[in-house]
């Protein structure tokens, strides 16, 4: 007992680096309770999906193909998983907290009556669970009795998991998907045009904040800074809300959470809910000009100075180092 | 038509919460609370809603201590019509909350349900998804306004959820990577995301007129629901600190560290 399985979402026919995060921490939870660790994929004509998912050493695929599925859609989805949790003797579902994870998986729990647990960072030998709370300010032991159970993983918390070992076998499941799971429909998807990095992908972030003062500052003072390092671009939710940059460029507790190689901070002050967003990256740059902020208390390298000066000298400075 | 808003109250988001010594919560003593951020977006929506409907009734519902009514208050001071106390003083986990909502949901028979995508203080982001699956009902998550904050129709308090004709709503829904957006029939669940519409404050008029209006209270065990929470919250600890680093002079001396030291660059 104690199976594991994990809802492998896909994005443009690939699997993001969050998937593979739940992965490993599937096998993690795996480990812990002496279960298998299975993989479920949904969607339409997914076969090298399927197929490319049993490579990362779970024990079963279980491949769900069917046109209702083309575009995620939650109740057809909810139903679909609900029904493998059910079949197949679930006791874990676990998926990493994207836009997808965290629209589906309350739906899931809710069909199957199960417990959930949002966005843990760690799971506990006696099978509680670690997840932070209040905006970061505090971090939780928690609980889920009874079985199944629902866990979403924070995507930072966990490393990808690699291919390797034998490949796993594919069962084709036939999802049995009622009219009132369809009632939502798909209309449009308007994508964020972008060529730089996904943030919660990205090696090295760049982030400004309310210190960055206009949209224009945005795109002539921190851009090009963001673009020379080949970085994604990010922003506090003061930024947001002032409407300097759109929301899906928010790092915090109620926007992104990332940890990259390198994190930059500019003109931002460091509220709690931001730190709560950025604060595991690996390295921490603040560049603010008042020297209390308190997003200097989180940053290894900090330069107290006015960003509108800064910026374009570090630029400079970084173009002489690559010469 | 009606609207259920749900109304949780929680620390104001500005205050800095401490955990309390002994890991059992956190500190409460002197913290300021407030309606849901999230929650009050929501309420917004609703009170949009009515006004481009020409009409509408907008139900609050708040689960909680009696304390919650102070939010119910001024949730009605901003224009809800009445509001609906769950009292129950006991811990209860989003499962729960949703299978009282549903009660309530039952009871009313409202048209839509309108939530915070997640309440600040749990961060749990689970009760929407979990009523609209007790109910069997669509759900559109993270609603938010397709044209933008800075919009002409934002700045003429048109709502974000677009009605057609009362038996459905087409919802722009904030996805990675960019905005989906999807039609749902009523009645259905939707929970608002931070850029769906800005709040607006009570006003004078509006908080005397909220004094007069209805704020029954239901004791919780007259619902008949299962109020054993499955999740648990076995200890709070404070979050791991960074350490500060150090400050540095000058820009040139930065990149040589990112560059030397750090080798980040």
């Amino acid at each position: 007992m104690g199976n594991v399985l994990i809802f492998a979402e896909h994005q443009h026919r690939k699997f993001p680096k969050s998937t593979l995060v739940a992965i490993t921490a599937g096998k993690e939870a795996a480990k812990l309770t002496g279960g298998e660790c299975y993989a479920a994929v949904l969607g339409k004509g997914i076969d090298d999906l399927a197929s490319e998912v049993a490579e990362y050493g779970v024990k079963k695929v279980f491949a769900v193909d069917d046109p209702t599925l083309e575009h995620y859609l939650s109740g057809c989805y909810a139903a679909a998983v609900a029904q493998i949790v059910k079949e197949k003797g679930i006791d874990i579902l676990l998926a990493t907290a994207t836009a997808a994870g965290k629209d589906l998986l309350p739906r899931v729990a809710g069909l199957l009556g199960a417990g959930m647990v949002s966005e843990i960072v760690a799971i506990n030998a006696d099978g509680t669970f670690q997840r932070p709370t209040y905006a970061g300010s505090a971090m939780a032991t928690v609980a889920v009795e009874g079985s199944p159970k629902v866990v979403s993983v924070r995507a930072t918390a966990f490393d990808p998991a690699a291919k390797g070992g034998s490949k796993a076998e594919v069962e084709k499941v036939t999802a049995s998907i009622d009219a009132a799971a369809k009632a939502a429909t798909f209309v449009s998807f308007n994508e964020t045009k972008s060529d730089r990095p996904v943030l919660t992908e990205a090696r090295t972030i760049v982030s400004g904040g309310r210190g960055l003062k206009s949209a224009e500052n945005f795109k002539n003072v921190l851009e090009p800074l963001v673009d020379m390092l080949g970085a994604a671009m990010g922003a506090t939710r003061a930024a947001v809300d002032a409407g300097f940059v759109p929301n899906d460029l928010q790092v915090g507790q109620t926007g992104k959470v990332v940890a990259p190689e390198l994190y930059i901070a500019v003109g931002i002050s460091g509220a709690i809910q931001h730190l709560a967003g950025m604060k595991d990256s690996k390295v921490i740059v603040a560049i603010n000009k008042d020297e209390e902020a308190p997003i200097f208390q989180v940053a290894d390298y900090g330069l107290v100075a006015d960003l509108f000066k800064a910026l374009p000298e570090l630029k400079e400075e970084i173009t002489k180092l690559k010469h | 038509m009606k609207i259920l808003v749900t109304v949780k109250r929680v620390p104001d988001p500005n205050a800095a919460i401490k955990v309390k010594p002994d890991g059992t919560g956190i500190i409460t003593e002197n913290l300021k609370y407030v309606i849901n951020p999230f929650d009050e977006i929501a309420l917004e929506e609703a009170l949009r809603l009515k006004s481009a409907a020409g009409g509408a009734e907008v139900v609050l519902v708040s689960v909680g201590a009696k304390t919650s009514s102070e939010q119910l208050r001024t949730g009605l001071a901003m224009g809800a019509d009445r509001a609906i106390l769950v009292l129950a003083e006991q811990e209860l986990d989003s499962l729960v909350v949703a299978r009282i909502l549903q009660k309530i949901v039952q009871d009313e028979k409202p048209d839509l349900v309108l939530l915070g995508k997640q309440a600040i203080d749990d961060d749990a982001n689970q009760a929407g998804q979990m009523l609209a699956a007790l109910l069997g009902w669509p759900q559109a998550t993270c609603a938010s306004k397709a044209e933008g904050l800075e919009s002409e129709n934002e700045k003429k308090g048109i709502p974000g959820i677009v009605l057609s004709g009362g038996t459905g709503a087409q919802v722009a829904r904030e996805v990675d990577g960019g905005l989906e957006t999807i039609q749902v029939p009523l009645p259905a669940v939707v929970t608002a995301d931070l850029r769906l519409n800005t709040p607006r404050y009570a006003s004078l008029p509006g908080i005397m007129k909220a004094r007069k209006k209805e704020l029954k209270e239901i004791p919780v065990a007259s619902l008949g629901v299962d109020i054993t929470p499955k999740v648990k919250v076995l200890k709070l600890e404070p979050p791991s600190k960074r350490e500060a680093g150090r400050k540095i002079g000058s820009v040139q001396e930065l990149v040589q560290l990112l560059h030397t030291e750090a080798k980040v660059i």
